[in-house]
């Protein structure tokens, strides 16, 4: 019998269309094995396991009865805990939220249960998507399926560990900075973020409005764009929500697997993202991938793009700034937990002060103050203005580049899965981690991290990074499925195929509840 | 070096609303410091000429028609509430006694 645990969510998609097998036994499956291998990797803050197997059984039901439905129904999907979900917790990874469930479901959830899609349960994350390593969630980190004793990425480690530890096959993450790529990189899996304003945004607990961008999560390119297909398009409840029509990512990702899909392809290589600070492993994979595209046929072309360096800076006061807006919500009235001060009179503003210091970890107290520093009276021009310029110069940078090259290409990530511990105590060690990928959050355009190999010291996964200019989804993902076609066939496997078999642990994570 | 000093992070920290204890407050004093140094470099680019970027994408006048929809009920409003009281939050006093 097919391990169904291994099969690509296209296959499961096939399986299931044709009957030979039932979305119950693949949701029993990945429950099975999430049970076997969570209490080691911790990729899920709640598993749904009665709820799953009673959708599962009624999208079987519905394909009984002869109805007709989309290509995802019946396949299980594990959903960031950023993402408000009607019956299950959402914390963000925030003490401050532990144990609320929203009254509403997220415009992307909601698409993907109306699609048929079996959601399996909640992934951890760092705090409010705050962080590269998952360390900083409020209920411990997860583990790098590759490596136990090494992150999984961040903030979204969770979803990457989810899918790379064959725990669901599809995921869905954030991604304001890097959140879906970076952990994608590290995991030896696919993230895509979308461009700004392509998938909504309504009920993904805010970070940074003006960054966040909701994506899928991945093994493969093509299981993207089905997800893509599912969760995109307009929505009247995201002021920010794009109305334009979209092509099918899917159909897209079918066009890069043709012969010759990469022939004349002009490849952007952006200097500044391939120099200093980048571990030789990864930088010897990603100029093995050059000379293969250049091989295919590609176009390779060096580019410069040199407002980049400031992007790093300009992000770290931008996101602080919207940050610390956003999370004046928490104010122990309306959601999320309450705790009085220990002495003096109880008045709401005491108690909202002691309930936030109660509430939120080291990393998002570090940013409120920073944003609010950033957003002061006397500060505001020379940090948040300044800023907001830097963000018109990388966006001039990307149309400079969009203009000689049709994709643009860096490692995902500068470093491979670094160890616990690291780099927590340094905070501007843990913010370069983001430097590859910061720059098409702060220019809205799209990006795509799928794997490229195998550092030769370590053993450890690393990513390739393609941008497209903004709203040209579909030409990432013919791209990526035409170079994910390309490494793999050079390979003669795929790069999860190469990863671990996680031991089942002596303990059973519980099924219900928070872990 | 910035001259970001204790006095000012407990100031944002109240302004934030957030209580930090005095270890809190010195150990961000010094790591603003040096996040507060390295974000400035901002400076050196963002020349009078350049125009701000707000939002990456954007849109103006997103109108939706003026039609009631269904929305949240009271229940479900005050369902993730750590405090309410028939059909309204319940929140500590406003004001001081003081």
């Amino acid at each position: 019998m097919t391990n169904l645990i291994k099969l690509s969510a296209a296959d499961l998609s096939g399986l299931l269309a044709d009957r030979s097998v039932s979305s119950v036994e693949v949701t029993r499956a990945h429950l099975d094995h999430i049970a076997a291998i969570d209490t080691d990797v911790h990729a899920f803050l709640h598993v749904a396991g009665d709820a799953a197997l009673a959708t599962a059984a009624r999208i079987d039901a519905r394909r009984a009865a002869g109805e007709v439905l989309g290509p995802l129904a019946g396949v299980p999907i594990a959903i960031k805990d950023v993402l408000a979900t009607q019956d299950m917790p959402s914390t963000a990874g925030s003490k401050i939220l532990e144990g609320w469930i929203p009254p509403y479901d997220a415009t992307v959830v909601r698409r993907v249960r109306d699609a048929g899609l079996i959601p399996l349960g909640k992934t951890n994350m760092d705090e409010f998507a705050m962080g590269s390593s998952t360390e900083f969630s409020a209920y411990g980190p997860t583990h790098n399926p590759w490596d136990l004793d090494r992150i999984p990425g961040g903030s979204g480690g969770g979803s990457a560990a989810a899918v790379s530890s064959f725990e669901a096959p599809l995921a869905l993450g954030s991604d304001t900075g890097g959140s879906i790529r970076q952990p994608a990189a590290v995991t030896g899996s696919v993230g895509v973020k979308p461009t700004y304003g392509g998938v909504s945004r309504y009920g993904s607990i805010a970070l940074a409005s003006s960054l966040d961008q909701v994506g899928p999560v991945t093994r493969t390119v093509y299981d993207a764009a089905l997800l893509h297909d599912v969760i995109g398009g307009h929505d009247p409840l995201d002021s920010t929500s794009l109305t334009d029509s979209w092509p099918s990512m899917a159909a897209a990702a079918r066009a890069g697997l043709a012969d010759g899909a990469l022939k004349g392809v002009r490849v952007g290589v952006i200097k500044e993202l391939a120099g200093e600070g980048f571990q030789p492993g990864v930088k010897q994979r990603f100029e093995e991938t050059l000379a293969l595209l250049a091989r295919a046929g590609a176009e390779i072309v060096q580019v410069s793009a040199p407002n980049f360096e400031y992007a790093i800076a300009a992000y770290y006061l931008i996101l602080p700034a919207e940050a610390s807006s956003n999370l004046a919500r928490f104010d122990s009235v309306r959601f999320g937990i309450r705790v009085n001060p220990a002495e003096g009179p109880l008045t709401s503003e005491r108690v909202m002060a002691a309930t936030r210091d109660a509430g939120f970890g080291p990393e998002v107290k570090r940013r409120i103050i920073l944003g609010t520093y950033a957003l002061s009276a006397g500060y505001y021009d020379a940090y948040y203005g300044s800023a907001q310029k830097v963000r018109t110069l990388i966006q001039r940078d990307f149309d400079a580049a969009f203009a000689q090259v049709d994709v643009l290409v860096s490692p995902s990530a500068p470093t491979t899965a670094f160890k616990f511990g690291e780099k927590m105590t340094d905070p501007m060690a843990m913010y370069l981690n983001d430097v590859t990928t910061i720059p098409a959050n702060l220019a809205g355009v799209p990006g795509m991290s799928l794997p490229m190999g195998l550092a030769p010291e370590d053993g450890l996964p690393v990513g390739l990074q393609i941008m497209a200019p903004a709203k040209l989804d579909a030409r990432l993902y013919t791209f990526g499925a035409a170079v994910e076609r390309l490494l793999e066939a050079t390979w003669g496997h795929t790069l999860l195929s190469q990863a671990p078999e996680l031991a089942p642990t002596e303990m059973f994570a519980s099924e219900e509840g928070v872990v | 070096m910035s001259e970001i000093t204790a006095e000012q992070v407990a100031h944002l920290a109240n302004l934030a609303r957030i209580d930090l204890s005095p270890e809190e407050i010195n150990r961000l004093t010094t790591e603003l410091g040096q996040i507060v140094d390295s974000v400035a470099k901002v400076a050196e680019v963002a020349t009078p000429d350049v125009p701000a970027t707000s939002h990456p994408m954007p849109l103006t006048n997103v109108f939706r028609p003026d039609t009631v929809v269904p929305s949240l009920t009271v229940e479900q409003a005050l369902s993730g509430a750590p405090d309410h009281d028939g059909d309204k939050f319940r929140v500590p006093a406003i004001l001081d006694e003081e």
